[in-house]
C-alpha cells in the first residue's frame, strides 16, 4: 500500500528596495527590510506559528505516525534567525519530535545550477550545515529551487551525497506512468526520485477554496477517500506542496486548518496506510524504473519548465549579468560583497520579471511587489550596476 | 442606425488626437453597417460661399481617404462641412490671436465671424442645426464642448437623444485657470445630454466629481488606434549610435513639456550622447526653448515645431523613446502610434491610456528623477526595450476602433430604447 509523503516548502524571498539609478554608487543596501519584516510578521502569524502548534498537536496525537518533511530556504532562515525566533523554536520543537525531516536545498533558494555547479555546490553545503546546526540532522534528501530537476541535477547531487531527490511529477517525464512510486534518475547508481503528485497535491494548494470547483467543499474525508482508492502496487503517494498554503494562500476562514486537523486521522483510518518522510521512503523502497529527464523541469505553471524565471530577455540578462560576476567576487575575497551577490540569486528576482501572465493582470501579481515586470527588472540591473560597481572598487556614473 | 455625429477632422488634416479619435470611431460605426452624416467645421474659405449654411454640397468622403485599404462603404458616410473657424484646441486667446492676424483658414474670415470663440461656437451650433433640421437620423453623437450649442440644439429640434462623447475637459487643458463660459458650457452638455461616453476612468471621475454628474449616466469607452502597416512609408530606421527620446505634443501645460526638458537635462548627465526632440508647438514653446538654453543642453536637444502626417511617421520611426509626461491626459493616443513604430513608451501615470497599456513604463509626470531613471533604464538596457516592444505588440492587436464602435453601438441602442416613446428609423 502506498505511503503518504508530505512535504512543505518555506520560503521568503529578501525582497529589494526601491532601488533607484541614481542611488547607484551611493548607497549598498539593497534590502527593503520594512516590507520583508512586515510580510514575515503576517505569514508567521497567519501560517507559520498557529500550522506548526497544530502540526506538533497532530504529531503527538497519532503516537509518531503522522510524519513530515519541510524545506526552509535559507533566505526564510535568515529573515526568522534576524527577527522571530518564536517561529525558529516552534520549528525546532516540531524537528524535537523525530517525525520531521528538514530537506537541503540552495541557501539563496537559487538557480546557481543552471549557472554555475561550483556556486551550487557551495550553497548546497552550506544550507547542509545550517539545517544540523538548527535542527541537529544531516540533510538525506534534496529539492532544487521550484522543483527544478534533471539528468544533470541529479548526477551532481548524488555526488553530493544524497539518498533521494524530489521532482514534479509532470508526464513530460512519466509519460504513461504514475507518478505514485519511486523511481531511479537516469545516469544514477544510488539516488532515487520522488515524484510530486501533482493533481492530489495541487487540489489542496490550489483547488481547496475555488467554489467552481466540481468537488467543492474539500473535506478530510473525501481527500483520504481519494487516496485510499490509490492501486495496492503503488507505493508512494506524494503530496508537495507550499507551507503557506495553509493560511496564507488558502485563509483560516476556508477551512484549510480544519481540513488539515482531520487529515491524519482519516487517512490513517485505512489500516494499511502511512506517514513517511522522503528520506524514509528511500530507504523502505526500491525504485520502480527509471526516469529520463534531458532538459530542466519544475513545478512551474502549465509549462512545467523554467520560463518562469528565464522565460524573457530581461530575465535572460539579469541572471548573466549576475553570474557572470561569479570570479570577481571569488577573487576578491570580500565577504559582504558575496553575500550581497547570493541574495541577489533568489529565484523569486527573477519570477517578478516574467511577462507570462502579467498580460493577463492574474493572481501571480499578488505575490509580486512591482507594478510591473519592467519595473523589477530596472531595479534589479540598478542593484547589479551598484555590486558591480563596488567590486571593482569604482565609484560613479556606469559607462 | 443612422448618426448625426458633430466631429472634428477628418484625413488627411489631422492636427491631434481628437480628430484621430473621431476618424477611428466614425470609420468603426461605418463598418458596423451605421450610417452617419458628419458635420465639421473648416476653417478654410470654402466654396459655395461660407454664408451659404444649408448644406449645399454633401461631400462623400473618397476611399482613398479613409485609408487602411477598407474603404467604408460611400454611402454611409456624409460629411458635411460646416465653415467656422474653430478647431479643438483653440482657446480664446490663441482664437483672437489667429482671428486678427489673419492666418491660414482665418485670413478671409475674420471680418465675418468675429474675434470671439465663444461667439464663433455658438455660430457653429446655429448652423449646425440647420442640418439637423434637414436630417434624419436617430441618434446625436457630439465631441467635446465646442460642439455642445450644435448638438443640444440638434436634440431640441430632433427631440433624438444625445451621446456626448467627452475626449476631454477644460479641467484637463487649463488646470485651474479653466475658463468659466467655457465651463459652463461642458456643465449644460454634461447635464442635458443623455448618455456620456468618457475616454477613461480617470475621465469620468471628473466628469462625476468637478460636474456632479451621477456616475451612471457615464460610460467608459477607451480609444484606441488604427494599424497602418501597408501604407507606411518609413520603415524603423534606428541609425545605431544616435538615440533618440521623443516628446510629441501641443507644447502647452496640459502636456507637461517643462518636466521632459528637466529629465532630458538629468539624463545628459548620465548618458551625454543622447538626443532629445520636441515635436510640437503651443504658447509653452518659448519658455522651453529659454529653459534648454539655461540648462546648456541646447546641442543634444532640438525643437521641430508642429509636425504633420509623414513628418510624424518619420520623427517616430526615428526614436528610440516616446515620453508622454501630461500632467492631465483624458486619453492620449500618441503613446499607440508610437508603439505601432516598435518605440517603447513611458507614460504619465495621470493619463487615461495608462490604464489599458500594461507594457509601458509609468510615472507620476511631477516626478523628474524617475522619469529620468526610467529613460536611462531604457537606453541602457537593450533587453527591456526588447521585451517591451515585443509585448507590445502583442498589446496592440487587442486595442481596436471596432471593439470601441461595438461598444459605442450597445449605448446607442440603450440610450435610444430609453428614450421614451422615440422612434427608430432604419
Amino acid at each position: 500500500m502506498p505511503s503518504v509523503c508530505l512535504y512543505f516548502q518555506v520560503h521568503q524571498p529578501l525582497r529589494l528596495r526601491r532601488y533607484s539609478f541614481f542611488d547607484v554608487g551611493h548607497t549598498h543596501d539593497y534590502e527593503d527590510g520594512t516590507e520583508n519584516r512586515r510580510i514575515l510578521d503576517r505569514v508567521a502569524r497567519k501560517c507559520y506559528l498557529p500550522t506548526n502548534t497544530l502540526l506538533l498537536k497532530l504529531i503527538e496525537e497519532q503516537g509518531g505516525k503522522f510524519r513530515i518533511a519541510f524545506s526552509l530556504s535559507g533566505t526564510v532562515l535568515d529573515q526568522i534567525e534576524r527577527s522571530r525566533p518564536d517561529v525558529l523554536a516552534s520549528f525546532q520543537r516540531l524537528a524535537a519530535t523525530g517525525c520531521v525531516e528538514f530537506l537541503n536545498e540552495t541557501d539563496s533558494h537559487s538557480l546557481a545550477f543552471l549557472f554555475s555547479p561550483k556556486e551550487f555546490k557551495a550553497q548546497v553545503l552550506m544550507h547542509r550545515a545550517r539545517i544540523r546546526a538548527l535542527f541537529g540532522r544531516d540533510g538525506r534528501t534534496f529539492r532544487h529551487t521550484e522543483l527544478i530537476y534533471s539528468n544533470a541535477l541529479a548526477s551532481a547531487v548524488e555526488k553530493l551525497g544524497y539518498a533521494v531527490i524530489l521532482a514534479e511529477g509532470t508526464e513530460k517525464i512519466l509519460g504513461q506512468r504514475s507518478p505514485n512510486h519511486l523511481y531511479r534518475p537516469a545516469g544514477c547508481g544510488k539516488l532515487k526520485l520522488l515524484l510530486r503528485n501533482y493533481r492530489l497535491s495541487d487540489d489542496v494548494a490550489f483547488r481547496f477554496s475555488d467554489r467552481n470547483w466540481a468537488e467543492y467543499p474539500l473535506t478530510a474525508a473525501k481527500y483520504a477517500h481519494w487516496l485510499h482508492r490509490i492501486r495496492r502496487e503503488e507505493s508512494v503517494v506524494s503530496l508537495f506542496m507550499d507551507y503557506e498554503t495553509f493560511g496564507e494562500h488558502q485563509w483560516e476562514e476556508t477551512g484549510i486548518f480544519t481540513f488539515l486537523s482531520a487529515l491524519p486521522g482519516e487517512i490513517l483510518r485505512h489500516p494499511e496506510f502511512e506517514f513517511r518522510t522522503p528520506a524514509e521512503v528511500a530507504s523502505d523502497r526500491h525504485p520502480a524504473g527509471e526516469i529520463d529527464c534531458p532538459e530542466f523541469i519544475s513545478w512551474a505553471d502549465e509549462q512545467r519548465d523554467t520560463t518562469a524565471w528565464l522565460g524573457n530577455a530581461m530575465q535572460q540578462d539579469a541572471a548573466h549579468t549576475l553570474y557572470k560576476m561569479e570570479s570577481a567576487i571569488r577573487k576578491g575575497g570580500d565577504e559582504d560583497l558575496l553575500k550581497r551577490w547570493r541574495m541577489l540569486q533568489t529565484s523569486d528576482h527573477f519570477y517578478y520579471m516574467c511577462t507570462k501572465w502579467f498580460s493577463d493582470g492574474d493572481v501571480h501579481r499578488y505575490f509580486n511587489p512591482y507594478e510591473s515586470p519592467y519595473e523589477a527588472y530596472i531595479n534589479y540591473m540598478n542593484v547589479i550596476d551598484d555590486l558591480s560597481q563596488s567590486i571593482k572598487g569604482t565609484k560613479g556614473e556606469s559607462p | 442606425m443612422h448618426i448625426l455625429m458633430f466631429g472634428w477632422e477628418f484625413p488627411p488634416r489631422i492636427s491631434g488626437g481628437l480628430g484621430t479619435a473621431c476618424f477611428g470611431i466614425t470609420k468603426g460605426l461605418a463598418g458596423l453597417g451605421h450610417r452617419i452624416t458628419f458635420v465639421l467645421p473648416q476653417a478654410e474659405a470654402i466654396s459655395p460661399p461660407f454664408l451659404n449654411l444649408v448644406p449645399a454640397y454633401a461631400m462623400p468622403v473618397d476611399a482613398a481617404d479613409l485609408g487602411e485599404g477598407e474603404p467604408v462603404p460611400r454611402r454611409r458616410l456624409a460629411v458635411r462641412p460646416i465653415p467656422a473657424l474653430l478647431n479643438p484646441y483653440l482657446s480664446k486667446d490663441r482664437y483672437r490671436e489667429l482671428a486678427l492676424s489673419g492666418r491660414s483658414g482665418f485670413r478671409e474670415s475674420a471680418v465675418v465671424y468675429g474675434h470671439d470663440l465663444i461667439a464663433e461656437v455658438t455660430r457653429y451650433g446655429q448652423a449646425a442645426c440647420t442640418i439637423a433640421r434637414r436630417a434624419s437620423f436617430d441618434i446625436i453623437h457630439a465631441h467635446d464642448w465646442m460642439t455642445v450649442p450644435a448638438a443640444l440644439c440638434a436634440r431640441r429640434i430632433s427631440g433624438k437623444p444625445l451621446v456626448l462623447h467627452i475626449h476631454s475637459l477644460e479641467y484637463d487643458r487649463s488646470g485651474d485657470s479653466a475658463d468659466g463660459e467655457i465651463l459652463k458650457i461642458e456643465q449644460a452638455g454634461l447635464e442635458q445630454a443623455d448618455r456620456l461616453i468618457a475616454v477613461s476612468h480617470r475621465t469620468k471621475r471628473m466628469i462625476v466629481e468637478r460636474y456632479g454628474i451621477p456616475p451612471q449616466k457615464v460610460s467608459v469607452v477607451y480609444n484606441a488606434v488604427s494599424r497602418n502597416e501597408a501604407q507606411r512609408i518609413y520603415r524603423t530606421e534606428r541609425p545605431g549610435k544616435n538615440r533618440f527620446v521623443l516628446f510629441l505634443g501641443r507644447i502647452t501645460f496640459q502636456k507637461g513639456p517643462d518636466y521632459f526638458v528637466e529629465a532630458a537635462a538629468r539624463v545628459l548627465k548620465v548618458l551625454p550622447d543622447v538626443t532629445f526632440v520636441m515635436a510640437g508647438a503651443g504658447n509653452m514653446m518659448r519658455q522651453m526653448i529659454e529653459r534648454v538654453g539655461e540648462l546648456k543642453i541646447g546641442d543634444r536637444f532640438h525643437f521641430t515645431g508642429f509636425l504633420q502626417g509623414e513628418e510624424i511617421e518619420r520623427i517616430f520611426s526615428l526614436s528610440d523613446l516616446y515620453v508622454m509626461p501630461s500632467v492631465s491626459e483624458p486619453f492620449g493616443i500618441s503613446p499607440l502610434e508610437a508603439m505601432l513604430y516598435d518605440v517603447p513608451v513611458i507614460l504619465s501615470r495621470q493619463s487615461g491610456v495608462a490604464e489599458i497599456l500594461k507594457h509601458a513604463l509609468k510615472v507620476d509626470f511631477w516626478d523628474i528623477r524617475e522619469l529620468s531613471a526610467k529613460i536611462i533604464a531604457v537606453l541602457k538596457h537593450p533587453a527591456l526595450r526588447g521585451v517591451m516592444v515585443e509585448k507590445a505588440k502583442e498589446e496592440l492587436l487587442t486595442i481596436r476602433w471596432d471593439t470601441a464602435a461595438e461598444r459605442i453601438t450597445e449605448l446607442y441602442r440603450e440610450t435610444v430604447q430609453s428614450g421614451n416613446g422615440r422612434q427608430m428609423s432604419y
